[in-house]
């Protein structure tokens, strides 16, 4: 039914579009001059179709599961629902849909037979009325359409000021993504506040978030301090960033001063490549090869590695840091002045001594906002740490020992059963405010550094 | 004045100069050496990766079959019970007539001699008399694939030199797989079903196309939303948006969306799509409108990037003849930067297809053994996909996982190729 009314807004609209053009045709065949070309006619009654029935039928389709569900459990007989949890609700309501679609489970009671029986209609009659309200929207369109062509109707203005409310449409989506990453976040951490102190959120050394889930199951209390948390993001972000940041630079220093144009054009792709690569192939990697190279090494030495070590999830979140930090420092090193470099290299200085003592220097601002972006994304990273970092929250900072990152904790407290109403399910999305809120501010300032240090030169 | 030996300052200095030269050089050259080392450890690096997926991955590029004769037996298999019946049973039996050492009757040595065969064989052979009703009573010779110890056994990877209690199959299986390879049942074939089959808990009968699937799916939806957003955007912020507070914070938050981590996305369309919108879990329709808003940052900045990129000669020409605004833009400007435009786009949708995190949190990391026929059908993806595998006990989803990374990364370089290629040919130096 949803396709068929897809199709009625496209036929319609492919319609108001020739009888539009061809009325206009009609009107300048007649000896009368246009103020728009007939085409204009046609688009002006295309968009003016388009673009409200298809927000008409969107909308529709979004609302729709929410209300017929709303009509069919509040018909349900009085009194079923009191005394229930948001989850039985749920329960009680995926077990009528089940029943609708067909999949019947034992020997359900009469009234959710009913209610099933209810929701089928109620799905149909929704159906049908969505066909019905495209067809008479479209219908009424075309008539007003048709009735504005004349000679002097400015039929381009028209289509340039809905094309023109299209693209600031465009534009705004991107506002409405970052209010919608806020809101959701503060709305489900203010919920989690309200269950568990800020103080102790913030300042806690105990994260344990597996609570009972019913009244009699034995479990952890759970404990909700996200300091051994952030901390183990930290020990993981540092072992990245002292492995990335030496290579990084060193690798981008040659490829700028010293290498030969062949190999520059050979190793850049190369270089690329490693940052192109996604980051659960790294996570992989890290399980497959070099935790257990990390173990090995470790056991030879006779010193005890944890399985799962930072060093591991550190070191190959490393790799994946490398390109990123070292395209920063070449567009840094290029982006100073050719008159910096020729006059060192005039006064004599060797071509080390002119990128360490007088390029180097000049680039460090955009070098540190590269820096500064790595970090960000190191903090941010999820699959590496997912894969090859630990679960507990351990609060240590020896890279041998397992330690766990705010990332890690989301994912596995969002893996699996999310009902809103639980401090654990709470506490990722308390979370993902944090990380949002740290990499919010790193990735500001290291925009700023870079901004800033490009328009000295300019 | 002139008899001082003026010579004598500059030759001490140029002396200095001379003795230090060396000692420069050094440093350059040790500069130069530790960038090359640098540099060449990164691609170590990328060389072990490669080289690691690469050797752990072939070995599931074939599957181990076993060839048997296999004789329908009416009374274990009838016509009228089908499609149920005790092919389990009838395969047993057939392997068994191959091991002479095997006594039919022993119960507890026909399970392990079942064990032999994937536990999709008996699916398999149960298709097969199903479509052909008159097999029943006949002998049809069958290949079907061994179950994973036996695979990892032919394929290497399980060393009969470790202690019995420790491995996967006793001293009695691998007598039994050195009798069937002696007879010459057991054979390495292309293992088709890594791209024809969905997901399976039997690493030998799990396959990928559930979660290409799902993947194209979902990129499909991302595509359709981010493309036509994307660019619409970054042509009014280009060419139409007046300098106002406005427009400098939409570009504020375009930049700061290209920097959020992916997981943060995932929270989004978990509390907003899922939660309030109440769509449902593990639909590729959701993964894609999620992966929508990462790709549309991506898209914008580089639409803009080619929008500048042409030469404001044709702008002024259009206006001159008397072209209004959105005609030099739709007319002219747009149709110019297209190469450019789609050359972001498919990178834009590369990292899109690569994305794992954000499928994670809106459940797309079910086990769903079937290919999703529409974009609303539960399904996985194929980075989710890899993850799932790997966090897979059985030793077999090893080299599977290597395999499926290998397939992603096919993808990822072909369309990475094709945006070279576009580049390279329709981008006009002005």
């Amino acid at each position: 039914m949803t396709t068929l009314a897809f199709a009625i807004l496209l036929v319609a609209s492919l319609a108001a579009y020739a009888l539009n053009r061809r009325a206009a045709t009609g009107i300048r065949n007649g000896g009368a001059r246009l103020h728009s070309v007939s085409n204009y006619h046609g688009l002006f009654a295309l968009l003016l179709m388009l673009v409200p029935v298809l927000v008409v039928i969107l909308a529709w389709l979004v609302l729709q599961g929410s209300v017929v569900n709303a009509v069919v459990m509040g018909a349900l007989p009085d009194g079923t629902l009191t005394e229930l949890e948001k989850g039985q609700v749920d329960l009680i309501l995926a077990e009528i849909q089940s029943i609708s679609g067909g999949r019947i489970f034992g020997q359900p009671e009469p009234w959710k037979l009913a209610a099933a029986e209810r929701l089928t209609e109620l799905r149909q009659l929704a159906a049908l009325g969505l066909v019905l309200v495209t067809a008479l929207l479209c219908l009424a369109i075309m008539i007003f359409a048709r009735k504005k062509v004349s000679a002097e109707f400015r039929a381009r203005q028209g289509v340039e000021r809905i094309v023109s409310g299209l693209m600031i449409f465009c534009s705004v989506v991107a506002i409405f993504t970052t209010v919608g990453i806020v809101a959701s976040l503060a709305f489900e951490t203010y919920k989690f506040l309200r269950l568990v102190p800020l103080s102790e959120f913030l300042f806690g050394l105990n994260w344990e978030p597996q609570i009972p889930i019913r009244a009699d199951q034995i479990a952890a209390a759970g404990a909700f301090g996200w300091i051994p948390v952030i901390v183990g993001t930290i020990v993981i972000t540092i072992v990245a960033i002292v492995i990335a940041v030496p290579i990084g630079l060193l690798s981008a220093i040659y490829l700028f001063e010293f290498a030969p144009k062949r190999v520059r054009a050979v190793a850049k792709p190369l270089l690329e490549i490693l940052a192109g690569v996604p980051t659960v192939v790294y996570g992989f990697f890290a399980i497959l090869v070099v935790a257990p190279a990390i173990r090995i090494f470790g056991a030879s030495l006779g010193i005890p590695v944890a399985p799962n070590t930072a060093l591991a999830a550190g070191g190959v979140m490393s790799i994946m840091l490398v390109p990123f930090i070292s395209s920063f420092a070449d567009d840094a090193l290029s982006a100073v002045p050719r008159a910096m470099r020729d006059g060192a290299l005039a006064l004599g200085a060797t071509r080390a001594e002119t990128v360490l003592n007088v390029l180097f220097p000049a680039a460090i601002p955009g070098i540190v906002g590269g820096v500064l972006l790595a970090v960000s994304r190191a903090i941010g990273e999820t699959m590496i740490v997912v894969m090859a970092a630990g679960l507990m929250a351990n609060l240590t900072l020896n890279p041998l020992e397992s330690v766990t990152t705010v990332t890690v904790q989301i994912v596995t407290l969002l893996i699996g059963d999310t009902s809103f109403d639980n401090p654990k399910t709470l506490a990722a999305f308390a979370l993902g405010m944090m990380l949002f809120l740290v990499t919010l501010i790193i990735n500001i300032f290291a925009l700023r550094i870079v901004r800033k240090y490009r328009e000295a030169y300019d | 004045m002139s008899n001082i030996p003026s010579g004598s300052v500059a030759r001490t200095k140029m002396d200095k100069v001379r003795g230090s030269l060396s000692r420069r050089h050094r440093k350059q050259f040790i500069l130069q050496a530790m960038g090359i080392t640098a540099i060449s450890l990164a691609f170590l690096m990328l060389f072990i990766l490669l080289a690691s997926l690469i050797s752990t991955g072939h070995k599931a590029f074939t599957q181990t079959e076993i060839t048997l004769e296999v004789f329908i037996d009416p009374e274990e298999i009838s016509a009228e019970r089908l499609p149920r019946g005790n092919f389990d049973d009838v395969l047993a039996a057939a392997l068994a007539a191959d091991l002479p050492s095997v006594d039919p009757n022993d119960r507890a040595a026909m399970r392990v001699v079942g064990g032999i065969l994937s536990n999709g064989a008996q699916f398999q052979l149960r298709d097969r008399v199903v479509a052909d009703l008159s097999l029943i009573g006949q002998t049809i010779a069958l290949s079907v694939p061994v179950s994973d110890p036996y695979d990892q056994l032919h394929k290497g990877l399980l060393d009969r030199e470790t202690p019995e209690s420790l491995r996967r199959l006793d001293d009695t299986q691998i007598s039994f797989y050195d009798r069937l390879i002696e007879i010459g049942a057991i054979t390495s074939s292309l293992n088709t079903g890594l791209l024809t089959n969905a997901d399976s808990r039997f690493p030998e009968l799990a396959g990928l196309k559930g979660a290409i699937m799902g993947s194209f799916w979902a990129l499909l939806t991302c595509f359709l939303i981010s493309f036509p957003l994307g660019i619409g955007a970054a042509i009014y912020l280009e060419e139409f948006a007046p300098r106002n507070r406005l427009s400098d914070f939409i570009e504020v938050n375009i930049n700061n969306l290209a920097a959020v981590p992916s997981v943060v996305f995932g929270l989004l369309a978990l509390a907003v799509f899922i939660g309030w919108f109440g769509m449902p879990r593990s639909a590729p329709f959701v993964g894609g409108m999620t992966l929508a808003l990462m790709t549309m940052p991506t898209i914008i900045i580089a639409t803009r990037a080619a929008l500048k990129a042409v030469p404001p000669s044709i702008r002024e020409a259009a206006l001159g003849v008397g072209a209004s605004r959105q005609q030099v833009v739709f007319g002219h400007i747009v149709p110019l930067a297209m190469p450019g435009i789609l050359t972001g786009t498919i990178i834009g949708l590369a990292q899109a297809l690569g994305e794992t995190a954000p499928l994670l949190l809106i459940g797309m990391n079910a086990f769903i053994t079937s290919a999703p026929a529409t974009p609303f059908d539960s399904a996985t993806a194929l980075p989710t996909q890899i993850f799932i595998w790997a966090d897979s006990p059985e030793r077999g989803f090893v080299s599977r996982t290597s395999a499926a990374i290998l397939v992603l990364l096919t993808f990822l370089i072909t369309m990475n190729a094709i945006a070279i290629y576009l580049r390279s040919k329709f981008e006009r130096k002005w």
